[in-house]
C-alpha cells in the first residue's frame, strides 16, 4: 500500500520535509565584505542544487543548498579565487553540478549544434528561394486579397482629395 | 512548373524522410532513457582515498570515525540520520550484516541530533562498528553525499570503491556490494 | 457507484472513439455518405461520456469520497473547495482525464461548429482526432486509471501538495492543456489534408483560429506557471529552462511559427508543405511535453510520480502517432507544392525569416533539453545544460526575429523595399534612439546590455504603434477618416500590432528586471532596517499565526520611501502538516515602477530572522507582455472572416482573385 502511496505522490520542486534534517546549523549569513558577497551569489548562481535538481543553489530551499551557500562563502573568505571555489566543489560533486556544461568532446556537438541548425536552415531557405525563383511566373500572378484591398484603399484615397 | 520539375528529381525525395529519421532517433534515445537513472548522480570519489576526516563518536556511544580508520580492511560506510525515513527501510539488512559478520558496517551519522540518533538505533538496533558524528554536515559534502541513505564500500587501502545512492535492498546487497566484497577480499578488484 | 459508473463511461469512451477513428476516414475514402456522416454524432458522444466520467472524479474529491485511491492519495477534507477541484488535475491520473476531456471537447467543437468544412474532410479529421483519443482513453484505462478503489477507505486523505494550494497554479494545467490539445486540431487538419492529398487557402483558413486559439492558452499557461513560480517559490525568479518549462515552450515556439506560416498559406498558397510538418512537429513536441513529465527521464523541479510501465506505453503512443504521420508526411507531401512566388525581402519572406529563426531556436532548446540523456545513453556522462547554455544560445537566435518583427509588418507582400518600410517607422527609428540615449543616460553604471536590451523593446513596440498609425493614416488623413478606417481594417492586423507590442513589453520586463535589480539579504532583528535601493525595510516583528490548514510565521516589514510611509509587508514562511512541507509565500508590493518583494527565512538561534528583499523595476512587464499578447491572438481570433466562415473550396484551377473578391465582398 506505502508502494502504491509513494508512487503516485505528485512531487513538485522537493521542498518537502521527505529527507530533510530538522538540525537547522546555520543561516544565510551574507559576508561583511559587499564585494565578496557578490563574487559568492554569482558562484552560487553556476552551482545546481542537487537535493532540488534543476535549481541553482542559489534558488533552492533544500538544507544541503544552505550547506553549499555558506560552504562557497568560507572558500571566498579563504581566500579562494572563483576559480578555485567552484572547483572545490566539482571535486566533490563533479562536472554535474555545474549549470553551464562545460566544452568538451562530449558537449561539443550541444555547443556547435545551434549554429549547426541556423546554418543548415539558412542553406535550406537558399536554395528554395533559388530553386523556385523564376520570373516568369511572378509576373502573370493575379492580384492577391491584400492588394486588392490596399488597391481599393489606395483609389479611395485619390478619391478623397 | 519549377516545382514541377523539381518533382520529377528523385534525388530529392529522400529529403521528405528527414524529419521521420529525426523523430525515430529520438524516440530511440528516449526509449533508452526510460531506464536511465537520472536523478543518481555517480560520485567523482570512486577509485580515491576516502576524504582526510576526524568524526567525534555520538555522545554516549563509543568509537568515532576517521580516515585512517578505514584502512586495514573491506568495509561499508553507511550514511544515515534518524530523521531519515528510507533509512529506516535499508536498516534490517545491515542489522543482518552485523549479526552473520560478514563485512564491518561503520555509520556515517548525517546531521542528526545526538539524542535523536542514540534513540534511533536503540529502536531499531545498532549495526555499526564506528560512527562518525558529523553535525555540521561538512564531512558529507567531501564524501558528495546528496541524500540520505548512501552506502560507500571501501577496499583495505582506504579507497572509494563504490557508491550506492539509496535505499540499499537486499539485491542491491546480493548482487553488487557483497560480490564486490568478496572479490576485494581476494585481492581481486571490483565495479559496480 | 459513482466511480464506476465514470470508469464505464471510459470504457464505452474507448469504443465509440474506436468507431470514430475508423469508419469515417474508411467512409471518405470510399464516398460512402452514410459513414462519413457518423463522424458528427461519435464525436459528440464521446465527449458526453467523457464528460460524465470526469464529473465522476470531480464530484468524488468535491465530496472527499477516499474509498478512490486517487482522492485519498491526493486529497484531504480539510482543504479549501477550490483545491478540491483543482486536486483533480493536480496528480497523473487527473491530468490526464483533463488532458483527455479537452481532447474531445475540441473534437466536439469540430463536430459542433465545423459547418464551413466539407463532410468529407471533416470526416477525416474527426477520425484522425478519435486516433490520438483511443490512445490517452487506452492509457487512462490501462495504467493510469483514476477510479481504482480502494478498500477499506481511510478516514482522511494524504492531502494536496500544499504549492499547488495556490490559485495561479490551480488554473495553470487547464490553460496548458488546452494549449498543447489545442495544437491536436492543427495536426488532425494537417493529417487530414494529407490524406486527402490537398492543402490550400482554404484549409489555412480553417486551420489558423483553431490554432490561434491554442496559442492563446498556452501562452496564457505559460504565463501563470512562471508568475506562481515567481511568487511562490520565494527566489524571485520566473523561469528556469527546467526541462518541464522547455517541454511547454517548444510547443510554443513551434506554434508561434506555425501562426505565422499558416498567414503565408492563406494569402499567397505557399508554403503549404512546411506548414502541414510546422502541425505535426507543434503536436509532436507537446506530445513530447506530456511524455518527459511522466516517465522521469530527465530531472526536473517539477514531475510527476513516475512508471516505467506508463513511460513505456505513452512512448510507443507517441512513436506511433509522430512516425506514423511523418511517414505520411513523407509519401504526400510532395503533392502539395505550388503557390506563389514571392522574393526574400516581402512580406512572406519576412515571415519565413521568422519561421526560419523560430524553429533554430525551437531546435536549440530541444537539443538542451534532451542533451544530458543523449549523452548519458551514449557514454553514461551525466552533465547538466542549465541556464546558461540557454541565455547564451536562445538568446542570439532571438535577436534578429525581435528586431526584424518590428519590420515585417510594414513590408509589402510579393517584393518589398526595406529602405521604404525603415522610412515609413522613422518616428519608432526615433523613438528607438531616444531611448538608448536615455538609458544611457540614466543608466550608464548598470550594465551596458540593458542599453541596447531596453532600446530592442522600445523599438518593437514603437514599430507596432507606427504601423498600426499608418494604417489608420493618423495625423495624415482627417480624424473622422482615420475612424472610418479604425471600424473597417481587418481585426488580424490589430491582433498583430497588440502580440507584437506585447513581445516588446516582454522584452522590456526582462531587461529591466534582470538589469537594475537591487538584492538584499541580511540577517535581521526586531527594529532593524535595510535600505533597498530608494526604499527601507524595518523589521517589526515575527508573529506565530494559525492558517485553515497550516502553521505560519510571518514578519511585519514597514517599507518606507524618502522617510515615507509606503507599504506594510507581510511574507510568512508556513508548514503544512498533510503532506509535511514548508513553503515560503513572498510579500509582493507592485506598483508602477515595478515589485518590491520580501521573504522571510529561517530563525538563528538567538532569535534573529534571515530575510531577503528584492526592488524588480518594470518585472510585471513580463506579464503584462504576455496579456497583451493573448490579447492580440483573441482580437485576431474574432476577425471576421473567421466568423463568417470559410469560403467555399475552390478548384484546383480557379483564380486566386475568387478568394480576394469574397473577403471584399463579405
Amino acid at each position: 500500500m506505502l508502494k502504491v502511496f509513494l508512487r503516485s505522490l505528485f512531487v513538485v520542486l522537493c521542498l518537502a520535509g521527505l529527507s530533510e534534517p530538522a538540525l537547522a546549523v546555520a543561516v544565510d549569513q551574507p559576508l561583511d565584505d559587499p564585494r565578496q558577497e557578490a563574487r559568492a551569489r554569482a558562484i552560487h548562481k553556476q552551482l545546481r542544487c542537487l537535493v532540488c535538481q534543476n535549481q541553482s543553489i542559489e534558488d533552492s530551499n533544500a538544507a544541503l543548498a544552505r550547506d553549499l551557500r555558506i560552504l562557497v562563502r568560507e572558500r571566498i573568505t579563504a581566500g579562494d579565487n572563483d576559480e578555485a571555489a567552484i572547483r572545490y566543489i566539482v571535486e566533490r560533486y563533479g562536472d554535474w553540478v555545474l549549470l553551464q556544461p562545460p566544452v568538451k568532446a562530449g558537449t561539443a556537438l550541444l555547443w556547435i549544434g545551434p549554429v549547426l541548425f541556423l546554418i543548415l536552415a539558412i542553406a535550406v531557405m537558399v536554395v528554395w528561394y533559388r530553386r523556385r525563383s523564376s520570373p516568369v511566373a511572378g509576373a502573370i500572378e493575379p492580384l492577391s486579397s491584400e492588394e486588392q484591398d490596399r488597391l481599393k484603399n489606395l483609389l479611395a484615397d485619390r478619391d478623397q482629395q | 512548373m519549377s516545382e514541377q520539375i523539381e518533382e520529377q528529381n528523385p534525388q530529392r525525395r529522400w529529403l521528405r524522410l528527414v524529419p521521420l529519421a529525426i523523430a525515430l532517433v529520438i524516440g530511440g534515445f528516449l526509449f533508452v532513457g526510460l531506464s536511465l537513472k537520472p536523478k543518481e548522480i555517480p560520485s567523482v570519489l570512486i577509485g580515491k582515498a576516502v576524504p582526510q576526516f576526524d568524526l567525534p563518536a555520538i555522545p554516549g556511544r563509543p568509537k568515532g570515525l576517521k580516515s585512517a580508520d578505514l584502512s586495514g580492511e573491506v568495509s561499508l560506510v553507511n550514511v544515515f540520520a534518524s530523521w531519515c525515513v528510507s533509512c529506516r527501510a535499508e536498516h534490517p539488512l545491515f542489522m543482518n550484516l552485523q549479526a552473520r559478520n560478514i563485512v564491518p558496517v561503520h555509520g556515517l551519522n548525517y546531521k542528526d541530533e545526538s539524542t535523536a540518533a542514540l534513540n534511533w538505533l536503540r529502536r531499531y538496533g545498532d549495526p555499526y562498528d564506528r560512527i562518525g558524528a558529523d553535525l555540521k554536515g561538512r564531512v558529507g559534502i567531501d564524501w558528495g553525499v546528496y541524500g540520505v541513505p548512501e552506502t560507500f564500500l571501501v577496499n583495505a587501502e582506504g579507497r572509494i570503491v563504490c557508491k550506492h545512492i539509496g535505499p540499499v535492498r537486499q539485491e542491491d546487497l546480493d548482487e553488487k556490494l557483497l560480490p564486490a566484497v568478496e572479490a576485494l577480499r581476494q585481492g581481486g578488484t571490483a565495479q559496480c | 457507484m459513482l466511480a464506476e459508473l465514470g470508469h464505464y463511461a471510459l470504457v464505452l469512451a474507448l469504443s465509440v472513439a474506436l468507431i470514430q477513428a475508423t469508419i469515417p476516414l474508411l467512409g471518405a475514402w470510399r464516398g460512402d455518405q452514410g459513414w462519413i456522416a457518423l463522424a458528427r454524432p461519435a464525436a459528440l458522444v464521446q465527449c458526453l461520456l467523457v464528460v460524465v466520467a470526469f464529473a465522476a472524479l470531480m464530484h468524488a474529491y468535491v465530496t472527499s469520497d477516499f474509498s478512490v485511491l486517487n482522492v485519498a492519495t491526493n486529497s484531504h477534507s480539510a482543504k479549501p473547495l477550490l483545491y478540491k477541484i483543482s486536486g483533480v488535475w493536480g496528480n497523473h491520473e487527473g491530468s490526464l482525464l483533463l488532458w483527455l476531456l479537452i481532447l474531445v471537447l475540441f473534437g466536439a467543437a469540430v463536430a459542433m461548429f465545423g459547418n464551413n468544412l466539407p463532410a468529407s474532410f471533416r470526416a477525416r479529421v474527426l477520425s484522425v482526432q478519435a486516433m490520438i483519443a483511443v490512445g490517452f482513453l487506452a492509457f487512462v484505462l490501462f495504467t493510469s486509471n483514476p477510479f481504482e478503489r480502494l478498500l477499506p477507505a481511510p478516514i482522511d486523505g494524504r492531502g494536496l501538495n500544499p504549492l499547488l494550494q495556490d490559485p495561479g497554479l490551480a488554473f495553470h494545467p487547464p490553460f496548458l492543456y488546452l494549449g498543447y490539445v489545442g495544437f491536436s486540431m492543427a495536426f488532425s487538419f494537417a493529417v487530414a489534408a494529407l490524406i486527402e492529398g490537398r492543402v490550400d487557402a482554404a484549409w489555412a483558413r480553417w486551420v489558423r483560429p483553431w490554432t490561434l486559439a491554442a496559442w492563446c492558452f498556452l501562452t496564457l499557461g505559460i504565463a501563470l506557471g512562471s508568475w506562481w513560480a515567481y511568487y511562490e517559490l520565494g527566489w524571485g525568479g520566473w523561469w528556469f529552462w527546467d526541462p518541464v518549462e522547455n517541454a511547454s515552450f517548444m510547443p510554443w515556439l513551434a506554434g508561434t511559427a506555425l501562426l505565422h506560416s499558416a498567414i503565408v498559406v492563406e494569402k499567397r498558397d505557399a508554403l503549404k508543405n512546411w506548414t502541414v510538418l510546422l502541425a505535426i512537429v507543434t503536436f509532436s513536441l507537446s506530445l513530447l511535453g506530456t511524455f518527459l513529465v511522466r516517465s522521469g527521464v530527465l530531472t526536473s523541479v517539477h514531475a510527476f510520480a513516475t512508471d516505467p510501465a506508463r513511460g513505456v506505453f505513452i512512448l510507443a503512443f507517441l512513436i506511433v502517432v509522430i512516425a506514423g504521420s511523418l511517414t505520411l508526411y513523407a509519401v504526400r507531401a510532395p503533392a502539395m507544392k505550388g503557390g506563389g512566388l514571392f522574393a526574400p525581402v516581402s512580406r512572406e519572406g519576412g515571415l519565413v525569416l521568422n519561421n526560419l529563426l523560430l524553429s533554430t531556436a525551437c531546435a536549440t532548446v530541444l537539443l538542451g533539453t534532451l542533451y544530458p540523456l543523449f549523452l548519458d545513453a551514449l557514454t553514461g556522462d551525466k552533465i547538466t545544460v542549465g541556464p546558461p547554455y540557454f541565455n547564451a544560445t536562445f538568446g542570439p537566435l532571438m535577436l534578429p526575429a525581435l528586431i526584424a518583427m518590428a519590420v515585417g509588418p510594414m513590408l509589402a507582400w510579393k517584393r518589398a523595399d526595406i529602405l521604404g518600410a525603415l522610412q515609413r517607422l522613422k518616428f519608432a527609428i526615433a523613438a528607438t534612439l531616444a531611448a538608448l540615449f536615455l538609458t544611457l543616460v540614466l543608466a550608464y553604471d548598470g550594465p551596458w546590455m540593458a542599453i541596447p536590451g531596453i532600446a530592442l523593446g522600445v523599438w518593437i513596440i514603437a514599430a507596432a504603434l507606427e504601423e498600426a498609425a499608418h494604417r489608420l493614416r493618423l495625423f495624415r488623413a482627417p480624424i473622422g477618416e482615420s475612424l472610418r478606417r479604425l471600424a473597417r481594417s481587418p481585426r488580424s492586423a490589430w491582433g498583430t500590432t497588440f502580440a507584437h507590442a506585447g513581445a516588446g513589453m516582454v522584452i522590456i520586463g526582462i531587461v529591466a528586471s534582470s538589469s537594475w535589480q537591487v538584492e538584499k539579504l541580511q540577517v535581521m532583528r526586531t527594529g532593524e532596517q535595510v535600505a533597498v535601493g530608494e526604499y527601507s525595510f524595518k523589521f517589526l516583528g515575527a508573529t506565530a499565526i494559525k492558517g485553515p490548514n497550516y502553521d505560519a510565521v510571518r514578519g511585519s516589514f514597514e517599507v518606507r520611501r524618502d522617510g515615507a510611509h509606503v507599504d506594510l509587508m507581510t511574507p510568512e514562511s508556513r508548514s503544512y502538516p498533510e503532506p509535511p512541507m514548508e513553503t515560503t509565500e513572498a510579500a509582493i508590493r507592485t506598483g508602477w515602477g515595478g515589485d518590491l518583494y520580501a521573504v522571510i527565512g529561517d530563525p538563528t538561534a538567538d532569535g534573529a530572522w534571515s530575510t531577503r528583499f528584492y526592488n524588480k523595476p518594470m518585472i510585471h512587464w513580463i506579464w503584462m507582455g504576455c496579456l497583451f499578447m493573448v490579447l492580440g491572438g483573441l482580437v485576431s481570433l474574432s476577425d471576421r472572416r473567421h466568423r463568417v466562415g470559410a469560403p467555399a473550396r475552390r478548384n484546383k484551377n480557379a483564380k486566386p482573385l475568387e478568394v480576394a473578391k469574397s473577403v471584399a465582398g463579405e
